[in-house]
């Protein structure tokens, strides 16, 4: 089986890598279309700004491979924020499965943006992505915007406000936190990943 | 539920080992890199911190043979810090897979050297440390920390500086209180209430860490994010899981 991690021009694709070769999984980075199209699992990784990815994905041609994908995909963190209609944070459009736009948390006196740490799933929905999770299992999260609560929710998390912890639609699952950061945890998610049918 | 409180071990690295000096002097071999990074991560580490404390005054930057060999075997995020001074530079340690870098003489020397890591990387992945020390009632920030010859006051008043930082796009802030470091005699609540104050983004504790109860009373007395400290843990006088287990029983939210 083979596992691509898209391209995005993002910076932490190797500590993606590296938690899927953990898992002994056989991992490539790229860009290239015909590769990312014959891949069995997609991982679409984000750390940068919401234009700079959309961008990075225009650039390389890539909008439309990835929206005809039918296999798993993995959005993690901005690159699930990726598979909305677009975001607080740019003017870009989004690769827009999915209804909905990426809102900024307002900082508070007790909330510290961007929300960075360890923080509680919720509400876990009965999916193969979620396998084996309990409610309340800590994961790491590090980003300034969110998407709000809908029907693509798996999972929640409250940080001053409940948004969405995971997201599916369809063959395309999401995460806002980091599952390669997130220990044991992550772990569990990535390996749920990898045996989705 | 809310975020859970962090416990970050902070690995001081010199020539590619791990070391501790007491208030940044008379550096001593406590470890390696690896063997120490895996342990803490395996008692329940929310994060690691590594600083090349040579690179920052020496003009070098850190080797990332290391960070790649760390991010291979972590499954908790890091940061790296030391003598980073371009985004090239930054760009490397984050290819290796750091997940955050840290800047603090750079960002002093150039304070713009904050916008533009901030404008390509995301403010989540930069973090500033500021060292600190209070010199008659005013909070001072000093620079070249890691080398005591070389160590001077830089001319800013921590308040300022720490909201500088934040409004010039920084993510989070490690403040390093120097009369505390080192001497295990408890964080600097005073300070960390003041630039709690002064800023919005996450504030994380360092220096003055000896006992468990010092964890107890920074996050019970101050809102910061998290507590740093290095030697308590290097040296084995408090073990990380034991450490979780007290501030759970004190009602502190903590990550298992």
């Amino acid at each position: 089986m083979k596992t691509v991690i898209v391209n995005s021009g993002c910076a932490n694709i190797a500590s993606v890598k590296f938690a899927f070769e953990r898992l002994g999984a056989n991992v490539n980075v790229s860009s290239d279309l015909q590769e990312i199209s014959k891949a069995d699992r997609i991982i679409l990784p984000g750390v940068g700004t919401f234009d700079f990815a959309m961008s990075g994905l225009i650039k390389n041609q890539l909008i439309n491979a990835i929206k005809s994908l039918s296999q798993p995909v993995l959005g993690i963190c901005l690159g699930m924020q990726l598979y909305f209609e677009g975001s607080a944070e740019g003017v870009a459009q989004g690769l827009g499965l999915a209804k909905g736009m990426a809102d900024k948390f307002l900082s508070e006196p007790n909330l510290p943006v961007p929300h960075m740490g360890w923080n509680q799933l919720e509400n876990l929905s009965d999916d193969p992505l979620l396998k084996g999770l309990d409610e309340g299992s800590y994961v790491y999260f590090v980003h300034s915007y969110f998407i709000p609560l809908g029907e693509t929710t798996l999972a929640e998390t409250t940080y001053g406000t409940t948004f969405s912890a995971s997201v599916r639609k369809e063959n395309f699952w999401g995460c806002q936190f980091h599952p390669e950061r997130s220990s044991d945890v992550g772990a569990t998610i990535l390996n749920n990943f990898l045996k989705l049918s | 539920m809310m975020l859970s409180k962090r416990i970050i071990p902070c690995l001081d690295v010199k020539d590619g080992k791990v070391v501790k000096g007491v208030q940044f002097k008379n550096h001593e071999i406590v470890g390696d890199i690896l063997n120490l990074a895996e342990r803490y991560s395996n008692e329940g580490a929310d994060e690691l911190v590594f600083y090349d404390i040579t690179a920052s005054a020496d003009g070098t930057t850190i080797n990332t043979n290391w960070v790649n060999a760390v991010a291979e075997k972590l499954a908790i995020p890091f940061c790296v810090a030391g003598g980073i001074r371009s985004v090239e530079d930054a760009a490397k340690r984050f290819e290796s897979g750091a997940d955050k870098i840290s800047i603090n003489s750079p960002a002093l020397e150039r304070p713009d050297f904050i916008n533009e890591l901030v404008e390509a990387f995301g403010s989540q992945s930069i973090v500033v440390g500021i060292d600190s020390k209070e010199c008659d009632g005013n909070y001072s920030i000093y620079q070249y920390t890691g080398r005591p010859d070389q160590m001077q006051k830089a001319n800013r008043n921590t308040l300022d500086w720490a909201h500088e930082v934040a409004e010039r796009g920084a993510g989070e802030i490690v403040l390093n209180c120097m009369n505390q470091d080192g001497v295990r005699k408890g964080y600097d609540l005073r300070q960390l209430n003041a630039v709690r104050d002064a800023t919005t983004i996450p504030l994380i504790a360092s220096g003055g860490a000896g006992q468990m109860c010092h964890f107890q009373d920074v996050f019970t007395d101050t809102n910061v994010d998290g507590a740093l400290a290095a030697s308590v843990f290097h040296k084995e006088i408090i073990s990380i899981s034991e450490l979780k287990l007290f501030l759970r029983q004190k009602g502190i939210r903590i990550r298992p």
